[in-house]
């Protein structure tokens, strides 16, 4: 083929690195600044509802104070940052998944199951030295995940068993489970409700300001890790190969069963570090009825950061800023905190319908979503 | 004839048409012009630039400069949708029918005849699709499957489907590449009488001998570039096959004497099944000896396929073995036998042999990432893999802008000599070799001949397996013949003519013979 100069502007726009960053983050960014144009118009809306007439300032007002208590102050950054970090580990879990065709939609499993083994073990070394208590405890945590990952992922390798549907059953078998041994074996005596002791010494030490604990390390830790897992490692390219073609897996000499359990562990394991750090960092207990959404927030971290570490962990920050800022809103501008479950709703609606966001920004840049893909493939019931 | 149409003003100009991809000039200035009532062959190595135009008349791409004119009026084609408004047509080489649904459901898909506003009028559209059929010569049933008709059938379809929405002009990209000799000439009769009937017709291929035949008229392009017109009865295949690559090149390739050694594979009594569980390949017993290619010839879907699975470890034997230089290898897996001096080129390089998705440099290591020197331990090297990368390319003649593309960016032709190039490089033993130029050009079916000789002159022993027969007589010491699961003769591959392997893989029996012929 005729290499040809082509203007060396759009050659840089189109090759170089900055023009890699526009194929790979234009529609993400522009999906996020279109759900935020109409969650505006719903704030708008509401306020009909509300006042009985259009107030358009409100969103100014609503965002403005969104900003304020996401970024508006060290405390407010702190404060994001602390959110952010579950949605981290958890979006490189369903990341790594969705890299190796596999769609984990176990996550709420699999960090309950942590949050408990780590609430147990951190309580039975409350008063052994901090170090070993706290290393014991996250490890406690980092395995029940990674066993929850595990069988899920023997079980599709093993006999085809689709992960979507064996992960949504394992969510609630662990929705039980962690009743049967939080009310049975770690109920702590004394309390009016059932509850796990207190951690003592497993606690994790603050590392920043008033509440941001040890966990954010292993979050901000995890992402180059599990970078260099996927693109600088053998085992990386071959979890990365099985997602793209287990055919030619296959023929080049991979295994694409031991790939499939180790990729399902791995994330398992990514959840249970969420769930232990959690437990062993903000809450310091565990019950039977812990209320998380972490398990579908970080499909939609994963979908915004299209798979890849580091868009992951700006996503988790996005997710993280609106969830710090929602409290300050709700003050100020009365609008209800369960508006970012709708950005975060209308953010996945407009990366799923891709095509109109690059027909509205004129995007003429490569390629849809493929993570999207193994979404909708096993919704369709594609076994592979 | 040729004078007469000339006269005709032509039904589509296209004028100066340029197109740019990063890195490459797809199109350069390049001018068609279509008459009505004419075959007009375009014909060109993979990646010259036919696509690109052909993409570009039905919008499928927009040219970043030049003009279209239908009837000498200039149009704006941006989409497909505004192409068939215009009376254009294109009949993909992978066809774009619901294999569901019936030729009738099909053909109205998007263009549904309607009774009233809410129901569709089949038994108009079955009226006018077996009309329409009959009109260009055949009979179809409008209430057949698709997913049960012959790939020839399910081309006529799409011919169907393009006259039920008033094409004039038609385009075929590569109509013959899926079809045995006996459909490309029913298919060759069809487009005679559209041609006949005023429809005009843009024909791509790159195969010489189908152009020579059908087309009134042969534009040929060369990096983008009109280099010549022909007309088939002032030329030939020599003079196209320069034209076309640029400079002389060899259509047959000289293969030489053949100096077989030890056997490097021997295979014995080997049965398999295929995925629905039939017997597919029924007792074969093979031997390759080092320095000589062993050509399997056959017509597709005779076990091919799972014999050379079994061979190179995709799917597990029911019975008999595989010895490779003296070791039992049977029922080994695909990375025990590559690392005991095996490889293989596939013949479905889209399935098996490469990740599309993948930087081409990924590719080339595909098999061999995970050891040094593009591999410590779990690290991987990106500065060797990068280095290899690049001298594959130099040395195998890939031509791409650089080595971090995605493979799905070269054209076939250069994918397939990427697998080549890493599967010919990885020092191999035993060489298995699947169609290893189904759709490419004389360019880089040349190219890949004359790597493959020179590996069987190196001491690489080498199994062919190939539905071309002219592959198989040209490059084959021996000629096995498959049929239904059993090699049914083994030839000289000097002395074969191709009436005989060709009868035999019809037929699986040779001329007059009454009772099977034996290996």
């Amino acid at each position: 083929m005729t290499v040809v100069d082509d203007r060396p502007a759009e050659r840089f726009w189109r090759r170089g690195r900055l023009g890699q960053l526009f194929a790979i983050g234009a529609v993400p960014v522009a999906s996020v600044f279109l759900a935020l144009v109409v969650a505006a118009l719903i704030i708008l809306a509401s306020s009909v509802v509300t006042t009985g007439s259009i107030d358009l300032a409100l969103p100014f007002v609503a965002y403005g104070a969104l900003l304020q208590g996401s970024i508006g102050s060290v405390s407010a950054i702190l404060n994001t940052i602390l959110q952010a970090t579950p949605l981290v580990l958890g979006g490189l879990a369903v990341g790594i998944g969705f890299k190796a065709g596999l769609f984990n939609i176990g996550g709420l499993g699999q960090f309950l199951l942590a949050a408990t083994a780590a609430a147990g073990v951190g309580a039975a070394l409350a008063t052994a030295p901090a170090p070993i208590a706290i290393v014991a405890a996250l490890l406690a945590g980092m395995a029940a995940g990674a066993a929850w990952g595990w069988i899920p992922g023997a079980l599709k390798a093993w006999s085809g068993a689709h992960e979507v549907v064996t992960t949504i059953m394992l969510n609630s078998i662990a929705a039980a489970l962690i009743g049967f041994i939080i009310l049975g074996p770690l109920l702590a005596p004394g309390y009016s409700f059932g509850r796990t002791a207190d951690l003592g010494n497993s606690v994790l030490p603050i590392v920043l300001g008033t509440n941001v604990h040890l966990g954010v390390i292993l979050a901000v830790i995890a992402v180059p890790v599990v970078w260099w897992l996927l693109y600088k490692s053998t085992l990386g390219f071959e979890i990365r190969s099985v997602g793209a073609n287990p055919s030619a897996a296959r023929y080049a000499g991979m295994r694409p069963r031991f790939l499939i359990m180790l990729t399902m562990t791995l994330s398992g394991l990514l959840f249970g570090i969420a769930g232990a750090i959690e437990i062993l960092g903000v809450s310091h207990f565990m019950t039977p009825s812990y209320g998380t959404a972490i398990g579908f927030d970080a499909i939609a971290v994963a979908l915004l950061g299209r798979s890849h570490p580091f868009g992951i962990a700006a996503a988790a920050l996005l997710f993280g800023a609106l969830r710090a800022g929602a409290g300050l809103m709700q003050v100020v501008a009365g609008i209800p905190v369960e508006i970012i479950d709708v950005i975060q709703a209308i953010i996945l609606l407009f990366l799923a319908a891709d095509i109109v966001v690059r027909h509205l920004f004129r995007i003429r840049a490569a390629g849809g979503i493929a993570d999207l893909k193994t979404v909708t493939s096993s919704y369709g019931g594609r076994a592979s | 004839m040729v004078d007469a149409v000339t006269e005709v003003s032509p039904v589509l100009t296209m004028r100066g048409i340029i197109k740019r991809y990063p890195g490459v000039l797809a199109n350069d200035a390049i001018d068609l012009d279509l008459r009505p009532g004419e075959i007009h062959a375009l014909l060109g190595e993979n990646g010259a630039g036919k696509s690109t135009l052909m993409n570009i008349l039905y919008g499928l791409a927009v040219p970043d400069e030049g003009s279209i004119l239908i009837d000498g009026r200039p149009v704006d084609i941006l989409s497909p949708h505004d192409a068939i408004d215009r009376g254009i047509s294109m009949v993909h080489q992978h066809f774009m029918l619901v294999p569901v649904l019936t030729v009738a459901e099909n053909i109205l898909l998007g263009e549904e005849t309607m009774a009233n506003p809410v129901f569709i009028d089949r038994n108009e559209a079955r009226r006018r699709i077996v009309a329409l059929g009959r009109q260009f010569g055949f009979e179809i049933d409008p209430d057949a499957r698709i997913e049960s008709l012959s790939v020839g059938w399910q081309q006529r379809v799409e011919i169907l489907k393009a006259l039920y929405r008033k094409a004039r002009i038609l385009v075929l990209d590569e109509p013959t590449a899926v079809l045995t000799p006996q459909e490309t000439e029913e298919i060759f009769a069809v487009l005679r009488r559209l041609a006949a009937e005023g429809h005009s017709i843009i024909f791509i291929s790159h195969k010489l001998y189908e152009v020579l035949e059908i087309a009134d008229r042969i534009t040929v392009i060369r990096r983008g570039r009109v280099v010549g017109e022909r007309i088939p009865s002032q030329t030939n295949e020599e003079d196209l096959a320069e034209l076309m690559v640029g400079r002389n090149v060899q259509l047959t390739v000289d293969r030489g004497e053949s100096h077989p050694a030890d056997v490097v594979l021997s295979v014995r009594g080997l049965r398999a099944k295929d995925g629905r569980g039939r017997e597919v390949v029924r007792g074969i017993d093979l031997d390759v000896r080092a320095g000589e290619t062993l050509g399997i010839a056959g017509v597709a879907g005779n076990g091919q396929d799972e014999l050379v699975e079994v061979l190179t470890g995709l799917r597990k034997p029911s019975a008999g073995s595989v010895t490779m230089i003296g070791t039992d290898v049977t029922g080994w897996s695909p990375r025990r036998l590559y690392e005991s001096g095996l490889a293989h080129v596939p013949g479905d390089r889209h399935r098996w042999a490469m990740i599309m998705s993948f930087p081409l440099e990924d590719n080339l290591v595909l098999t061999s990432y995970y050891r040094p020197p593009f591999a410590r331990g779990l690290v991987r090297q990106d500065g060797a893999i990068d280095a290899w990368a690049k001298e594959l390319i130099e040395r195998f003649d890939i031509r791409t802008p650089s080595a971090t593309v995605a493979a799905d960016t070269l054209s076939g032709g250069n994918q397939q000599k990427a697998v080549v190039a890493r599967e010919f490089s990885s020092q191999p033993k035993m060489l298995v070799l699947d169609q290893p130029t189904r759709g490419l050009d004389v360019g880089s079916i040349e190219f890949i001949h004359n790597r493959a000789i020179e590996m069987r002159d190196a001491g690489a022993g080498i199994l062919l397996v190939s539905a071309e027969l002219d592959e198989v007589l040209e490059l084959s010491d021996r000629i096995a013949v498959m049929y239904r699961g059993e090699l049914v003769a083994t030839l000289d591959g000097r002395g074969a003519n191709k009436e005989e392997v060709g009868l035999l893989m019809a037929t699986g029996r040779r001329g007059q013979e009454p009772d099977k012929a034996v290996s």
